[in-house]
């Protein structure tokens, strides 16, 4: 096992580093064999390891450490692997839709500079999101952590002549560090409180604790781990560098920002479910703030009119909701809709990747319209995913969406405000995606005309990973049917074994949701809310365009506080940013620095230089002069033994 | 063997009789003058290596010693030898060293032979600050290292070379004509110069310190190597010093240079003075946290590259500092860690920089853009190293960071706390930097003409990323060197922080320490703050 699991890691590794170090020489086929093989070899290995690993419900999760990494007084940490159902299911959705995004990249990339660069960057930000998953410590996994936003920093710019490239690079790495820092302080916390932050051991002691022991340790130590994951997962207040991410390659968008490292933050909570249980504060901090976030990125999504943004506030919006579950106590189903959302978003942006590649790279739904005739099977999988996001029943994003929204009522945590704002979101949701759906590929074509001879449907190196990819996106929700519905909550149970001593937990205390509710009744809700955004949608953008652009104009206020994203992004500007760039420029370089501290510093040379100037004079060689000094000085001695 | 005897002699001044061998050179033949320089060098390294071989990491105490009466009254010793601390440091100026004199290689053309001149006494004097055991004699090395380095800024320099040459060397007098007077204080108190001798005495109780006595040693001391750090308020000679320096000065500067800062504090500071170390904790770690924030925030806004690098030095060594006063075993082996970063990573980021110089002959940043496309191998180099110096793991700079910061939130929670923001800083200001100079579109012409890396400096970056990659990922060889060191230093000012780790202590590799939680409850000094 422990063999199985270095051969799923390295080979992205080697990859990166054959294509980075040698690259430059190698052909485009060279390149892209040995990106999307290794990628490949990881899947394969992925796939192996799950089947070979026969983790039954008792079974320990594989814990092997490698070697000592750091080791320093009381702290040690080994580079240790784990190996549980979670990791199994990550380490999938991880391997397989990575795969699947490398090779459509063939596709893709084939005309742009540095396709070398590319590879090697997408190869190594697979190790290190494989690192994250299967890490067995939090420094470990922030190897991984840090690792995927490298990468992602790296992608994003990947343009990097283009300005607004690099700017989008260095915001998303700064933002997210912002988090990072909250997750280092956390570790040291756990630390210092329990002796080590290595899984295996941290998570059986935690285990160990009755409710309410440590409580306000583990709560400020969740409260900030989750502010790591807030940076990285781009949530309320941190969510700001994600949609600028969309400046990097659409496979980007699709890997990065859509599937896998976006979600590592859902992933974290979940993975530290054993910590957060036993701090339900912040767990009601997770739900709220991911309940919240849902909620106002979709209504930024709304009026957006750049496809890849619509989806990254779509994306930001659906982490909120994987947070909403993992607050409330029901992490399976935050996992869940982690591994549905990975399947239909990325086939969102692969397929609008497909778009964006028909239209030379333009990306506004304005100019966009009747696509579905040139690009049928970008449109057909396009509006799969479409169906899958928005909750129509039988496509995976019903099931993992239903999922959450029963936990938010009835969960360990629930709370009924939660549903009913995740309700709206869900028609809102609906509305947004139909609206997107609409305005690309229905209506008339709006497209210019020096365009419009040149959009046609993409190569087949683009157009199998969007079949694959929308085939699980269908499929990928019957592995959780609720029970309601003749299921057996699959899903929950197989996870059962991570998360199933956290759910105990909070029963024998007698933590449970203050409301229930039938499924059903919940799913009707739901279903409801998503039925009228989709005949919204369709009534506003297809039958009568007209009345969008009536109430824009009609509540043009709020219209353009949307599409202007609530002016969030000035606001810090100009709250945080300008006042520190221009306070240490004038204050405390120009004032403190060079004024006070170095003006005191030369001040004292140049006091000392004066006074011996004056001294100076004393010795002038002049032997008047001395003879007079010695005068003076015989008759002040004098003096002074007489009046002593 | 006579000469595994004297090998700390021979690391010390093999440079000096390289020195001497090019002042019998004729000065026409540069080339020549470089090769041997190099060699010269390059054999320190070796005697520094060696020394890695031969030393014992659990023996406590110093190995290698070597100890003659050099001046009978009053009774100065040549008395040398070497712990884990010193080891690690000597092995990164014998690294450093043969760097300095590759980046030289083009750039300095003028006064050839007497620049390696000094660059190789400049070797003699860190390494002899590194070793010697004697009070005397590491003032003396101390205050003779500042000599080459005075000529190689004032010649060879750049800009206000004279002015910043002078402040370099005014400010560290400053500093040393204190610390001198609490050598001899320590000297007329004990009969002794000898630094083991002193600590002994003063552990056992026979050379008794009054309270006021023992703050005001701690402060004569703590000041001089204050200043060398630097740590703020003491920190305006560095910008004017690193920034004016040639790029070998830099480097040097940089790399050894503000480590005898810090190295003085773990080596005098705190076991001679750990009642006043304890008392001051507080105040020093405020200091260095403010070093901390206040470093990274006005290298935000340098215009100059190397002023830049210079004020992030002052961040990078806050938490130096911040580790040591954590007194625990964390922090303090982070803080070692986090010298030799530095000196790599900084060590690192000026070579470039002279590189850059060397081939647009400016250092301001609006001169630059868009080289990522110009010169791009360069360019990755560059990433690595500043990569390296924001602390990403497994690039040698997060070890460091990771356990100060650990090491420091157990001390003082707040102060901890507020070393993680200095690390989003170091994001800012180097990130930006990157972008300002590789990023974007090639806006000046000049910028499309320059060369990329050629084979000599593309061969010392590759062993500069190497060591970055190697300490991020294996930092144990490292680590362990320093256990009993920290272990001696922490029995001293803390024992209860080394209490927690005795069964570690020379314990079989592997051994877990599961079910150990130590929580030495420690609040040291004033500004503890309370959990």
């Amino acid at each position: 096992m422990e063999i199985l699991l270095l051969l799923m890691l390295l080979p992205p590794l080697a990859g990166a580093a054959l294509n980075g170090i040698f690259g430059r020489r190698f052909s485009h086929g060279l390149v892209s064999v040995i990106g999307c093989g290794s990628a490949g070899i990881a899947a394969i290995f992925a796939i192996a390891a799950a089947l070979t690993s026969h983790l039954g419900p008792d079974t320990p999760p594989f814990v092997h450490g490698y070697f000592t990494w750091i080791q320093a007084g009381s702290f040690r940490t080994d580079f240790a692997l784990y190996y549980d159902r979670l990791t199994l299911i990550m380490t999938l959705v991880v391997t397989v839709i990575g795969f699947l995004i490398h090779m459509y990249s063939r596709g893709y990339m084939e005309h742009e500079g540095g396709y070398y660069r590319f590879f090697c960057y997408l190869n190594l930000f697979l190790f290190m999101m494989l690192v994250l998953i299967t890490a067995g410590s939090y420094p470990v996994m922030f190897v991984g952590w840090e690792g995927v936003g490298l990468c992602s920093y790296l992608l994003i710019g990947f343009y990097f002549p283009k300005k607004s490239a690099s700017d989008a690079g260095k915001k998303a790495f700064i933002v997210t560090r912002i988090g990072d820092a909250g997750f280092t302080v956390g570790v040291a916390l756990l630390f210092w409180t329990f002796g080590t932050v290595n899984f295996p051991e941290l998570f059986p002691k935690v285990a160990a604790l009755g409710l309410g022991d440590q409580q306000h340790t583990l709560t400020a130590a969740c409260l900030l781990l989750f502010l790591g994951a807030v940076g990285k997962s781009a949530q309320l207040p941190l969510y700001v560098w994600l949609p600028d991410a969309m400046e990097g390659p659409t496979p980007v968008s699709a890997l990065i920002h859509a599937a896998t490292m976006v979600t590592a933050g859902v992933y974290m909570v979940a993975r530290s479910n054993v910590l957060f249980v036993h701090a339900p504060e912040a767990l009601k901090t997770v739900s709220a703030v991911g309940c919240i976030t849902a909620f106002f990125a979709a209504t930024i999504a709304l009026c957006q009119n750049d496809l890849k943004r619509m989806l990254a506030y779509s994306t930001i919006s659906q982490l909120g909701y994987m947070f909403t579950g993992c607050g409330v106590a029901v992490f399976s189903s935050g996992i869940f809709h982690l591994m549905t959302h990975a399947c239909f978003k990325a086939l969102l942006f692969l397929a609008a990747g497909s778009v964006m590649h028909a239209m030379s790279g333009e990306l506004d739904m304005r100019i966009m319209g009747g696509l579905r005739h040139k690009m049928p099977t970008t449109f057909w999988t396009f509006l799969i995913a479409t169906l899958a996001i928005s909750g129509v029943p039988g496509f995976a994003g019903f099931f993992s969406k239903d999922g959450i929204l029963a936990a938010t009522y009835s969960g360990p945590l629930g709370s009924p405000w939660l549903y009913w704002l995740l309700t709206i979101t869900a028609g809102l949701t609906a509305f947004y995606m139909f609206r997107g759906l609409f305005m690309t590929f229905c209506g008339k074509s709006r497209v210019p005309h020096d365009l419009e001879h040149h959009v046609h449907e993409s190569s087949s190196k683009m157009t199998v990973p969007l079949m694959i990819l929308a085939v699980f996106s269908i499929v990928a929700g019957y592995v959780g049917i609720p029970e309601v519905l003749g299921g057996s909550e699959r899903f929950d149970h197989f996870l059962e074994p991570v998360f199933g001593s956290s759910q105990n937990l909070l029963a024998s205390n007698g933590v449970a949701a203050a409301h229930t509710a039938s499924e059903l009744v919940l799913m009707i809700g739901s279903l409801t809310a998503a039925g009228v955004g989709i005949l919204v949608a369709y009534w506003f953008y297809l039958r009568s365009p007209e009345i969008p652009e009536g109430l824009a104009t009609a509540f043009s206020g709020a219209y353009r506080t949307l599409v202007n994203k609530y002016y969030v992004d000035e606001f810090y500007n100009w709250l945080i940013v300008q006042p520190v760039v221009v306070g240490s420029r004038k204050f405390l370089w120009q004032f403190v620095d060079t004024g006070v501290i170095d003006g005191a510093v030369n001040g004292s040379a140049e006091a000392t230089a004066d006074v011996g100037q004056v001294l100076r004079r004393i010795q002038s060689g002049n032997i008047r002069s001395y003879a007079a000094w010695v005068l003076l000085g015989a008759v002040g001695w004098l003096g002074y033994l007489l009046l002593r | 063997m006579p000469l595994a005897d004297h090998i700390l002699t021979i690391a010390t001044f093999l440079p000096s009789l390289g020195a001497l061998v090019l002042v019998f050179l004729p000065r026409e033949n540069a080339g020549r003058i470089r090769t041997l320089a190099l060699v010269f060098s390059l054999l320190t390294f070796v005697v520094t290596l060696i020394l890695i071989f031969g030393f014992s990491r659990s023996a406590g105490g110093f190995q290698f010693e070597e100890n003659y009466a050099w001046i009978t009254s009053p009774p100065i010793h040549y008395h040398m030898g070497i712990d884990g601390l010193s080891l690690i440091l000597i092995v990164l100026t014998g690294f450093l060293t043969p760097l300095c004199v590759l980046v030289s290689w083009t750039g300095i053309s003028e006064r050839v032979k007497e620049f390696h001149i000094f660059l190789l006494a400049l070797e003699t004097g860190v390494i002899g600050v590194f070793v010697s055991l004697d009070l005397f004699l590491f003032f003396a090395f101390w205050e003779v290292m500042l000599i080459p380095m005075y000529f190689l800024i004032g010649i060879w320099g750049h800009g206000r070379k004279v002015y910043a040459a002078v402040k370099f060397i005014l400010y560290t007098m400053a500093g040393s004509a204190l610390m001198l007077v609490g050598i001899i204080f320590l000297y007329e108190r004990s009969g002794s110069f000898d630094y083991p001798q002193i600590l002994a005495q003063l552990s056992d109780g026979s050379l008794p310190l009054t309270h006021t006595a023992e703050s005001l040693l701690f402060w004569a001391f703590l000041i001089a190597f204050a200043i060398k750090v630097p740590i703020f308020p003491l920190h305006t000679w560095l910008p004017d010093a690193h920034t004016e320096a040639p790029t070998a000065g830099s480097v040097i500067l940089a790399g050894v240079l503000l480590k005898m800062g810090t190295y003085g504090m773990l080596r005098f500071c705190l076991p001679l003075f750990p009642g006043a170390s304890r008392e001051f904790a507080g105040l020093v770690s405020v200091l260095a946290v403010i070093g901390i924030i206040y470093g990274a925030l006005v290298s935000m806004v340098q215009p100059d590259l190397k002023r830049l690098v210079a004020y992030s030095s002052v961040a990078h060594l806050g938490f130096v500092v911040l580790g040591i006063f954590a007194f625990n075993m964390e922090g303090m082996e982070g803080a070692i860690y986090q010298m030799v970063n530095h000196g790599v990573s900084t060590g690192a980021l000026f070579l470039m920089v002279g590189m850059l110089y060397d081939r647009r002959h400016t250092r301001l940043i609006k001169d630059f853009g868009g080289l990522g496309t110009t010169i791009p191998v360069f360019s990755t180099f560059f990433m690595i190293v500043t990569l390296s110096s924001l602390g990403l793991p497994m690039l040698n700079g997060f070890v460091g960071e990771f356990l100060i910061i650990i090491g420091a939130f157990h001390a003082r929670v707040l102060w901890g706390s507020l070393a993680a923001v200095g690390v989003i800083l170091a994001a800012v200001y180097l990130l930006w930097m990157y972008q300002r100079v590789f990023l974007g579109e090639v806006t000046d012409e000049k910028n499309r003409q320059i060369p990329d890396v050629n084979r000599r400096e593309k061969w010392m970056l590759t062993a500069v990323v190497a060591v970055i990659i190697f300490m991020g990922i294996y930092p144990q060889p490292f680590l362990r060197q320093m256990d009993v060191t920290v272990a001696g230093v922490l029995t001293r000012v803390n024992p209860q922080a080394v209490t927690a780790r005795n069964g570690k202590l020379g314990a079989p590799k592997g051994q877990t320490q599961a079910g150990i939680a130590p929580r030495p409850q420690i609040r040291a000094g004033s500004g503890g703050a309370s959990r």
